[in-house]
């Protein structure tokens, strides 16, 4: 089987952490967001990937390499020279997609959940027509658009209405979808949107249906949501009872829902949880407080801080007894001096704050 | 009463005694210290551990023609019994009296109206302090000036920005003799940027029958009268003796604005002009400020009762012998930890002071902040107020167009909650923190 990943841009939604990397290398819950949907499509049965990029991926191609090498599966890079929408990607990588006459799965790349690419191909296989997207409940549908069923058809679709008004359903769209090859037939290459072109003509001719996600679903684009989404991913370890979470028994651990990466080293008297993520080579001094917040590799917290609600960049330095807290952002090699209170700030690399940030800001 | 003028004893090498008055207040006074002086009353407020008259009074002792002084201040006589109970024991050279005026005189009345005591024993001059300043009060060099010149007052006067100064007594004065030669109360327009510290020396041939000609001139203009300048009107003694109330505001004489004027232009009036530190101790908030300078003032003049520097000391801090601060705790610049103290593990405490019986839990993060009597503050709480720069003269800043105190304060008894964040508030006495504050004043 096939699958195609939408990347896009450099993921400017979740800057200052992806001025360093492009967003699929940036870790979440421990392991770059790229492998997670990487794993599941293996899992799965897909031996091809393409993932749809519109930038010069140098970086990523180190660790595709290596995953290509860890999974046995081939990893094409699909540039686009124009930004060619949701729809325009999967045309250009037409020829890897045709290949074998299978039906192939699109994902874009924001999206986190327990993918249940099996469970999907198989359901896909049953119904018999074009296309099968991923849908997810909500509880305020009139943020997103809503998919409505044929009238007595559990899932096959009848129309899209985008922010309802009135409850029609609370049904979205999961940005996860399994399609036939024939799609393709659909698609021009030229910048064209999956959702509003495709799916549309393929929904007057009776040919998609959907299936419900079961689990979490967020669209982590942004700091906000990526931590919810790392809360939401680290209780659904804890739900399977996942060994890679530091044991609840743990002195330090509070709350439960704590990732610590082994390599990380953690000093006396902390209270760490619940919602953490700690990362390789990370150092936690004494006393420290961290909840619901995320801890890149190589940062460091020292003595007595605390933080909430925040991400620590990579390489980054949160002095003690600083104060972290709203969804405050570090960048890469960020250094927040002692007894410095940061309220929602965005720091970008490299900088060094000596005073306090009271209110949301960016610091440039 | 008739004011009894004592003969100036002098030639003979004997300078003649010295006597000191403190000008302590009274509880209506001091609103502007709340929410502390709520509970203490200003002037026993403790700064770099000791109560802010102490620091006057150590200032006094060093001067070797003082024996005797006075407290004036309309407090209630038990205020001040165990503050004088405990100075005897520590400046055994002084005696210390309150003198309790039973309606308030202003500055000048006071001492007018206690002039017997303060003459009694014909002392040749008297200091006068303000106790709501804090300085090195330079009492020795003030009295140098006043024997070379032969003065008959001598005030301490500071320079201050320009755009401070009219908040402030402005002096103008000659610069190569010293003499004043103008005194404005706060002026409306720039005067001068040498302001009066608060802190006096009197001839005391000279400052009762200056008190007593404003109180004359008080008597034959009754300002009520300027208004009425028809005849049947200018009958004073009617007014006066009819109208009591008119009668005691008439009593109410400042030397700041009745007197130093006045002075200026007839009489032997120079400055002295500290280098040194000077702050006026207003508002709850300059105990912060005025609490740094003193304990840099301890530090220099190689204090004892100073925690010794360490890793976890740094700069002066003073901690009460029954306080318990953790090793791990890390404390100053410029902090004091008053008595039965608790400090916990891991905490930090920066600009600030402690009061006694208070509790920081351990992580916690005090910067910038009093914290009143018997107080918690939680684990990994941190309690916040924003420095001022050092030669600013206020304890308010300006915060997203909107003014705030600059010194987070937390009356008696109050309660910070585990890992609770406040920022520049106040809190009032008996409060229990559970969220988040900013820029608040706390009911």
């Amino acid at each position: 089987m096939k699958a195609l990943i939408l990347v896009g841009g450099f993921g400017t939604r979740l800057r200052p952490l992806t001025l360093t990397l492009p967003k699929p290398l940036v870790e979440f819950g421990n392991k770059r967001m790229i492998l997670h949907q990487i794993e599941a499509l293996a899992a799965a049965g897909v031996t091809d990937i393409v993932l749809a990029v519109n930038y010069r991926p140098e970086v990523m191609e180190k660790y595709l390499a290596e995953y290509e090498e860890q999974f046995g599966i081939n990893i094409t890079i699909s540039i686009e020279h124009e930004p060619l929408g949701t729809a325009g990607p999967l045309k250009l990588a037409e020829e890897i997609l045709r290949k074998d006459g299978t039906p192939f799965f699109v994902l874009n790349s924001d999206v986190t959940c327990e993918y249940p690419f099996k469970e999907l191909a198989a359901f896909h296989k049953a119904h018999g027509d074009e296309g099968t997207i991923v849908v997810t409940k909500v509880e305020e549908p009139s943020k997103y658009g809503v998919i409505v069923h044929k009238p007595g058809h559990p899932s096959k679709i009848d129309r899209f209405v985008e922010k309802p008004v009135e409850f029609v359903g609370n049904r979205i769209n999961a940005g996860i979808y399994i399609l036939n090859t024939s799609v393709l037939d659909r698609i021009e290459l030229r910048p064209t949107s999956i959702e509003q072109e495709t799916f549309p003509s393929m929904v007057k001719d009776g040919q998609l249906h959907s299936f419900d996600l079961n689990g979490f679903w967020m669209d982590v684009g942004q700091p906000k949501d990526f931590l919810t989404g790392t809360c939401l991913y680290l209780s659904s370890l804890t739900k399977k009872g996942s060994k890679e979470l530091t044991p609840a028994s743990t002195p330090y651990v509070h709350g439960g829902n704590v990732l610590v990466d082994p390599s990380a080293k953690i000093g006396k008297n902390c209270r760490i949880g619940p919602n953490v993520t700690i990362g390789p080579d990370v150092v936690v001094g004494d006393g420290v407080r961290l909840q619901r917040c995320v801890l890149l590799s190589g940062s460091k917290v020292k003595d007595h801080a605390w933080v909430k609600s925040s991400i620590i960049g990579w390489n980054s330095t949160v002095g003690k007894w600083a104060r972290l807290e709203n969804v405050s952002v570090l960048g890469d090699d960020v250094t927040i001096g002692d007894e410095i209170y940061v309220n929602g700030g965005s720091i970008l690399p490299h900088k060094t704050i000596k005073a306090n940030v009271d209110v949301p800001a960016i610091i440039m | 009463m008739s004011l009894q003028i004592p003969h100036r004893e002098k030639a003979n090498g004997n300078t003649g005694a010295t006597k000191a008055v403190i000008l302590v207040g009274g509880s209506s006074r001091g609103t502007r210290f709340r929410p502390l002086s709520l509970d203490v009353p200003k002037p026993l407020f403790d700064v770099a551990g000791h109560p802010i008259i102490w620091h006057c009074l150590t200032a006094i002792a060093k001067v070797p023609s003082i024996h005797e002084v006075y407290l004036i201040g309309y407090y209630e006589e038990s205020v001040f019994r165990d503050f004088i109970k405990d100075s005897a024991t520590e400046f055994p050279n002084l005696s210390i009296k309150y003198l309790r005026e039973y309606q308030a005189l202003g500055t000048a009345g006071g001492l007018y109206h206690f002039r017997d005591a303060i003459l009694k024993g014909r002392p040749e001059h008297i200091f006068v302090l303000n106790s709501d300043v804090c300085c090195s009060f330079p009492l020795n060099e003030m009295l140098k000036l006043s024997q070379e010149k032969d003065a008959e007052a001598v005030i301490l006067g500071t320079r201050v920005s320009e755009d401070a100064a009219s908040n402030f007594g402005c002096i103008v004065s000659d610069a190569h003799t010293r003499r004043v030669l103008h005194y404005v109360e706060k002026p409306e327009s720039h005067i001068s940027n040498l302001i009066n510290c608060g802190v006096y020396l009197f001839s005391t041939d000279a400052i009762f029958p200056s008190i007593r000609s404003a109180i004359k001139r008080r008597t034959d203009r009754p300002s009520r009268l300027v208004s009425y300048p028809s005849s049947e009107n200018l009958e004073s003694s009617f007014m006066i003796d009819d109208d009591d109330d008119e009668n005691r505001k008439n009593e109410v004489i400042r030397l700041e604005q009745d007197i130093l004027g006045d002075m200026a232009d007839n009489k032997q009036f120079f400055v002295y002009e500290t280098k040194d530190f000077w702050r006026q101790i207003k508002t709850a908030g300059s105990a912060i400020p005025a609490n740094a300078l003193y304990l840099q003032q301890a530090r220099q003049n190689g204090s004892k009762e100073l925690a010794t520097l360490s890793e976890n000391i740094l700069g002066p801090v003073y901690i009460h012998p029954t306080a318990q601060v953790h090793p791990t705790a890390k404390l100053g610049p410029n902090v004091s930890i008053g008595p039965r103290v608790t400090i916990g593990a891991g905490a930090r405490v920066k600009e600030s002071i402690v009061l006694e019986d208070s509790e920081i839990k351990h992580d916690a993060c005090v910067l910038y902040s009093i914290i009143g009597w018997n107080s918690r503050v939680g684990a990994w709480a941190r309690v916040e107020g924003t420095p001022t720069p050092v030669t600013s003269h206020t304890t308010s800043i300006i915060k997203n167009g909107v003014k705030v105190q600059a010194i987070t304060i937390l009356g008696k008894e109050c309660a910070v909650g585990d890992e609770v964040r406040v920022q520049n508030c106040i809190c009032l006495p008996f409060k229990e923190l559970k969220r988040d504050v900013a820029n608040e004043v706390i009911m």
